[in-house]
């Protein structure tokens, strides 16, 4: 009960402090950007609340429970993508005076098909990233409170919704702050106490030469139809449908295979160990904590998938529309780099924490291996380990931390698709015309967000940053590095990059993906989209020179030249956005 | 056509005001500021000297982050037992991804952040020198 109200707690202060906002923005400009008064401490704060999604909060936990230390390079890129933002978009994309990269590719390239382009890819990378968020909501509603997924989709998408349209950028500036603070806090503080515990608990080891053993006897339900493998002959006490056959008593589960039907209840032992899902196979602490352990049962070449994940995430964070979107908010380039220099610190502070859970919750709470809930990990070990109102306490930390993840991400996410469905496909630049393209934006990605149960929540994350690392990504460096990049270029590397990309992963969730090396290659396609989406914008502008914009010395100048000069600087006006 | 004509009794000639060194400089300012700003080719060769020497940065940053993050994985799938090295009982892949990854990359970012601006003064001291 104390999860839910620490849970309604965060969504009302989210209200509170949006509706603050509004009160400050009157102006379209204030709408859009925070007027650019945004200090960098501010502004870091804000980029790393709204940067801390689902996947951050509770996927990479459940992840490392599941495939171990191979899995940490998740939370390694996606603070390390703010390092190559720095050394390559963020000063100069400042300077330019870009609010979205469709202007970006609009004012650099001179071409309204390359703005086009970019309009499109934005929205599909948009709504690409707001799923994971929405099944985050839902599946967390339905851990702490029993409801129905959908639940959980739609209370945060019309929070979400009313937020935006009800405050736009100023408002959602602070409540992003806000909820960073409050995530940084809901992942450290328990995940201390957890600590100190597994210490007073005579520090069971990690990397036993064991699969997980349940520590105490526990009981089991399970949500759904899951077909487990028995280790060693074991004796439950069961409570519903095991293999066909209806259970209530004692059961003796011979090793090998078992079906164990939806809603059944199985109480485990203590000393037993944790049956797994049979296509997760139990692995001992010792290979689960060692690279290229557990991964291997997944991934078919796991060398490959570790560095198509390391390129996806350290080069994707700087194609993130609405990540960038804040960065215009910098009075100037320099504020930007000592922006994204806060967020890198911001964000390891963060990262620190999420594989505590996953470690102590294959000794803790191994039966989340074997339901396959393994995201919750975050949401369910503090009140399993720790005692009394202190366990409670910091569980519902969690679950506020965890809303508040959902609520910031998707706040970013649909501030960015509003306003790039508002200037490109409604063309009203207005504040009217920004609410109602919100409202369509939200209302898109709820209808989505309730299609995506199947899916889990990295790997839904992990394809946005592989869109984005192959498509914004080569247009951003070289644009802003190349003088060559010429219109028609950038226009083909961004089709061929975001359309190899995004037709991998869409081949891939339809289930169309073959096996071996064809599979890994679609199923993780960013080590061969990036650079052949580089290439592609190479080769076709060295053979098309006459479409590089002929003020691309202007251009050049205006992207590199420190302000500290005093030139002044012309913004781009390729948009009414930035008032 | 000789110079006679301006030599002339006509002519004015300024005896008066010698130039102050504030003025000496400050008409050099005024010009290099203005090829940057016309794109003349001495604008061009500082700009294009200001965006390589950047690039030259952030590549090199760059190079350190290849090494010492995108090597690894290749380390350890070459060389096993270099998965398997413990310092104080943890596993040095995970005190490398779960901890020492994050302080680098600030220390990264602010070594880059100081190179780059002294890149920026030092284009800055030379334009308006």
């Amino acid at each position: 009960m104390l999860s839910v109200i620490a849970v309604v707690t965060v969504t009302a202060a989210t209200i509170a402090i949006g509706a603050w906002g509004v009160r400050v923005a009157r102006t379209t400009s204030d709408f859009f950007v925070a007027a650019r008064a945004v200090p960098p401490r501010w502004n870091a704060s804000a980029i790393s609340g709204e940067y801390l999604s689902a996947a951050s909060f509770l996927g990479v936990a459940g992840l490392v429970m599941k495939f171990g230390v191979d899995m940490l390079w998740y939370p390694v890129g996606y603070a390390g993508g703010y390092l190559l933002l720095l050394l390559f978009v963020a000063a100069p994309l400042r300077r330019f005076g870009a609010y979205t990269i469709p202007d970006f590719a609009e004012g650099r390239l001179a071409s309204l098909p390359t703005r086009q382009a970019a309009t499109t890819l934005a929205l599909l990378i948009g709504w690409f990233y707001l799923l994971p968020q929405m099944k985050g909501a839902g599946v967390t509603m339905s851990v702490l409170v029993g409801t129905p997924y959908w639940v959980g989709v739609v209370v945060v998408g019309v929070v979400v919704t009313a937020n935006v349209a009800l405050g736009g950028m100023r408002g959602i500036t602070f409540v992003q702050a806000f909820q960073y603070w409050v995530k940084v806090t809901a992942i450290s503080l328990p995940a201390i106490a957890l600590l100190g515990h597994w210490q007073r608990d005579d520090a069971p080891p990690v990397m036993a030469d064991t699969p997980p053993v349940f520590a105490e006897a526990t009981d089991v339900r399970l949500d759904d139809d899951v077909a487990i493998d028995v280790a060693d002959p074991v004796v439950v006490v069961a409570d519903g449908t095991v293999d066909g056959r209806p259970v209530d008593g004692d059961l003796r589960l011979d090793a090998g295979r078992h079906d164990v039907a939806r809603g059944t209840r199985l109480t485990f032992p203590a000393g037993a160990a944790a049956p797994h899902p049979v296509d997760l196979p139990a692995s001992a602490g010792l290979d689960w904590g060692r690279p290229f352990g557990p991964i291997t049962h997944q991934e078919d070449h796991p060398l490959f998938f570790t560095y198509s994940l390391i390129l996806a995430t350290f080069l994707g964070t700087m194609g993130l529309p609405h990540i960038l979107v804040r960065f215009y908010t910098n009075p100037d380039g320099r504020a930007a780099r000592q922006t994204t220099v806060i967020v890198l610190a911001l964000l390891g502070a963060f990262y620190v924490f999420p594989a505590v859970y996953g470690v102590l919750g294959r000794l803790y709470t191994p039966d989340l291996l074997m339901t396959g809930q393994t995201d919750a990990v975050v949401l369910v070990l503090p009140e399993r380990v720790l005692p009394g109102l202190g366990g409670e306490l910091l569980g519902a930390l969690t679950a506020a931390g965890a809303f508040a993840a959902f609520l910031s991400t998707a706040s970013g996410l649909l501030v960015m698709v509003a306003g790039t469905l508002s200037q490109d496909v409604l063309g009203a630049t207005s504040v009217g015309g920004f609410r109602r393209a919100t409202v369509i934006g939200g209302a898109v990605a709820l209808l989505l967000g309730l299609a995506v149960e199947p899916f889990d929540i990295n790997r839904l994350v992990g394809w946005a940053f592989a869109i984005a690392a192959s498509s914004f990504c080569p247009l951003l460096v070289l644009g802003i590095w190349w003088r060559g990049l010429s219109a028609r270029g950038a226009l083909a590397g961004l089709l061929v990059g975001g359309g190899a990309s995004s037709g991998a992963i869409l081949a891939t969730m339809l289930g169309m993906a073959p096996d071996g090396w064809p599979g890994s290659l679609l199923g993780q396609p960013a080590a061969w989209t990036v650079p052949l989406a580089f290439a592609v914008m190479v080769l076709v502008s060295r053979r098309t020179p006459a479409s590089v914009p002929s003020d691309v010395g202007r251009t050049m100048l205006t992207l590199h030249t420190p302000e500290l000069l005093g030139l002044s600087h012309p913004a781009r006006r390729s948009s009414g956005a930035r008032g | 056509m000789t110079t006679a004509p301006e030599l002339g009794p006509g002519r004015r000639v300024v005896v008066t005001s010698p130039r102050t060194e504030a003025g000496q400089r400050a008409r050099p300012v005024r010009r290099r500021r203005d090829e940057l700003v016309d794109q003349t080719g001495v604008g061009e060769v500082l700009i294009r000297s200001l965006i390589r020497a950047q690039l030259g940065l952030a590549l090199r940053v760059l190079a350190v982050v290849v090494v010492l993050l995108g090597g690894p994985p290749l380390l350890f799938a070459v060389f096993p037992a270099a998965g398997r090295v413990e310092i104080g009982g943890v596993g040095v892949p995970w005190l490398l991804l779960g901890m020492a990854a994050f302080p680098l990359l600030v220390l990264l970012g602010l070594v880059y952040m100081r190179q780059a601006e002294r890149h920026e003064r030092e284009f800055a001291e030379l334009v308006e020198h």
